[in-house]
């Protein structure tokens, strides 16, 4: 195997990127999402519709935006709208893609953003739901990019914050969320994981080049389906990669840490 | 209607629509008179210690900062914040020590810069309580039922996670669809602050760009502080009354306050000052720096120029004018 001529933040955004079709709506937060969808704009999908929170709809983003409400999310935008808008659009179903992140995720795809240990009694205070919520209530196919480990995969989060497929099939629409919607993919630094269509759990679909499915394994508290034959994550592209440090000049997201 | 759940946050900032009514009634006169005050007057007149309080714009966006320096220089106690993406805002009032509750949609933490260490901080210790924890859209939809003068409104978040469980929502069972329904309760805070591009000596105001929540949030004040960047002649309101997205008789108080969010952003204006952001982020780690640099940004400045020209003056002013109109390139520190 030859040397590397990416890193791994750079290969989960490739991966984010190409799970977004053309004319279809995203809803995007912070960081890698941001530069995810603008990646797909600038390739595959030249007609997406990037969609923020605090109410940028249809942005030609110029550079990554800092937050998820500054004016780069509405920069030569189709809308500069409101929340109660852009949540109102969602809600109504006009919103495809999801992005989400955690630390914590258990196998159903349930997200904690809120609290690490007891809630009234936290180990480390988190910020909560945000919008996060709102996208895995609301958005039709929500794709999240995390960090797995042994503390991040984990049999029981300490807090739901958003939604997944909660406690299996049939619970979402049992606890009323919106029909059709939920965890689509799940993207990390050693694979690519879907949701079985019956139990809605998650199953591997692809493991990162040089990642083996005992790291897999090992990475997680819960067992991950595993598919009989384990395919490998395509890498990025040159032509990808030059976009991706195009879209982050500065390195907000790409150089962190 | 059948109620399936009830969430065990802290019922906050919930009134009888009809009391609210008589509030406005007797309280909120639509006589167009000349609002303007200092900084200092506005917020000693209409932020008192333990009130419920709520800030415009989002995260680092359009936020008043000025009136967040002012509140912390009368070392008001006690505040109950809306932590509605509340970033910047709940952090430097949380570690002055004005806060002793926050309602949680997204709080503690600085978007991409990471979490804050005071507020963070502050929560884990125990000296700040969350009273509850919402999601953005829920949250902003209880300023839209009090902004509708409604108790609740209904809405198809939070359900099935310990968000809601957390929360004072109510989970009853549709009357239409017989599906369950996640209602959320009014919100109606005691005292709200927005910075807008401009409004006239009245407080008729325009923002320009993303509105956020601020039109719900508005409208679901009892109170409402406006800081504007500028004030405009009452005769350009009324050509083009359109782009009035807060009329006079919501409003108490006008300040006028050129670069009043900075280190905020101010759409079309001025971009992040990321410098000052970071020199926050840093101090802020201990107690010792949080005391360094309220002493020196807040205390020891008397006015909000004062404090324009310590962090920087024209120079930083003008390079944060050509960031936002992308003629500059982001350089964030320490990357």
């Amino acid at each position: 195997m030859g040397e590397r001529k990416y890193t791994t933040v750079e290969l989960m955004a490739c991966v984010a990127s190409r799970l977004l079709e053309d004319r279809k709506t995203v809803f995007v937060g912070t960081g890698l999402p941001m530069i995810a969808a603008a990646l797909a704009q600038r390739t595959h999908a030249p007609n997406l519709v990037i969609v923020f929170e605090a109410g940028g709809v249809g942005p030609r983003i110029p550079t990554l935006p800092i937050s998820v409400g500054d004016s780069r999310t509405f920069y030569m935008a189709v809308m500069a709208s409101s929340m109660h808008d852009v949540m109102s659009i969602a809600q109504r179903g006009y919103l495809d893609y999801g992005f989400l992140g955690g630390a914590q995720i258990d196998m159903y795809g349930n997200l904690n953003t809120t609290v690490i240990g007891p809630w009234d009694r936290p180990k480390v205070r988190l910020p909560g739901s945000g919008g996060a919520n709102d996208v895995g209530s609301l958005c039709r196919r929500t794709i999240i990019l995390m960090r797995q480990d042994p503390r991040r995969f984990v049999r029981k989060l300490d807090f739901i914050t958003t939604p997944g497929y909660l406690t299996g099939p049939g619970a979402r629409e049992k606890a009323g969320l919106p029909e059709d919607t939920g965890p689509y993919r799940v993207i990390t630094q050693l694979g690519v994981y879907g949701f079985d269509e019956e139990t809605k759990r998650m199953k591997l679909l692809s493991a990162h080049p040089g990642v083996t499915v005992e790291d897999i394994k090992a990475n997680s508290q819960f067992d991950i389906l595993m598919p009989d034959e384990v395919e490998e994550t395509k890498p990025p592209t040159e032509e990808e990669l030059r976009i991706l440090r195009e879209v982050d000049k500065a390195g907000l997201v790409l150089r962190r840490e | 209607m059948e109620v399936l759940l009830e969430g065990e946050g802290e019922l906050l900032a919930w009134h009888d629509p009809d009391e609210m009514r008589r509030w406005v009634a007797e309280n909120k006169s639509k006589e167009l008179v000349d609002k303007r005050m200092e900084l200092r007057e506005a917020v000693k007149k209409f932020v008192s210690d333990g009130c419920y309080i709520a800030f415009g714009g989002f995260g680092h966006v359009r936020v008043s900062m000025a009136v967040i320096y002012e509140i912390i220089r009368q070392r008001k106690r006690g505040l109950v914040m809306a932590g509605k993406t509340a970033v910047h805002d709940v952090d430097i009032l949380v570690a002055a020590g004005c806060v002793e509750k926050v309602e949680v949609a997204y709080s503690f933490g600085h978007e991409l810069r990471g979490l804050s260490p005071a507020s963070r901080r502050a929560v884990e210790q125990g000296r700040v309580k969350v009273a509850s924890e919402w999601s953005n859209a829920a949250f902003q939809w209880r300023f839209l039922a009090a902004a509708m003068g409604l108790p609740f409104i209904p809405t198809r978040v939070m359900l099935g996670t310990d968000t809601l469980r957390k929360s004072s929502a109510k989970v009853v069972r549709d009357p239409y669809t017989g599906k369950p329904i996640c209602l959320v309760p009014a919100c109606y805070p005691d005292v709200a602050v927005i910075h807008v591009h401009r409004c006239d000596i009245y407080g008729n105001c325009q923002i320009d760009g993303i509105s956020v929540e601020d039109f719900e949030l508005a409208r679901a004040a009892k109170r409402l502080i406006v800081t504007t960047e500028e004030i405009i002649d009452h005769e350009r309101v009324r050509r083009e009354p359109y782009r009035t997205i807060i009329p006079y008789f919501l409003v108490d108080a006008v300040v006028e306050v050129p670069w009043g969010a900075h280190p905020c952003n101010m759409p079309y204006m001025y971009y992040f000052d990321e410098e000052h952001i970071a020199e926050w982020l840093r101090l802020s780690k201990t107690e010792e720096g949080v005391r360094e640099y309220l002493d020196k940004y807040v205390y020891g400045v008397d006015s909000f120029e004062e404090y324009l020209e310590l962090v920087g003056g024209v120079r930083k002013l003008e390079y944060l004018k050509r960031l936002e109109q992308l003629r500059e390139e982001l350089k964030i520190p320490g990357r």
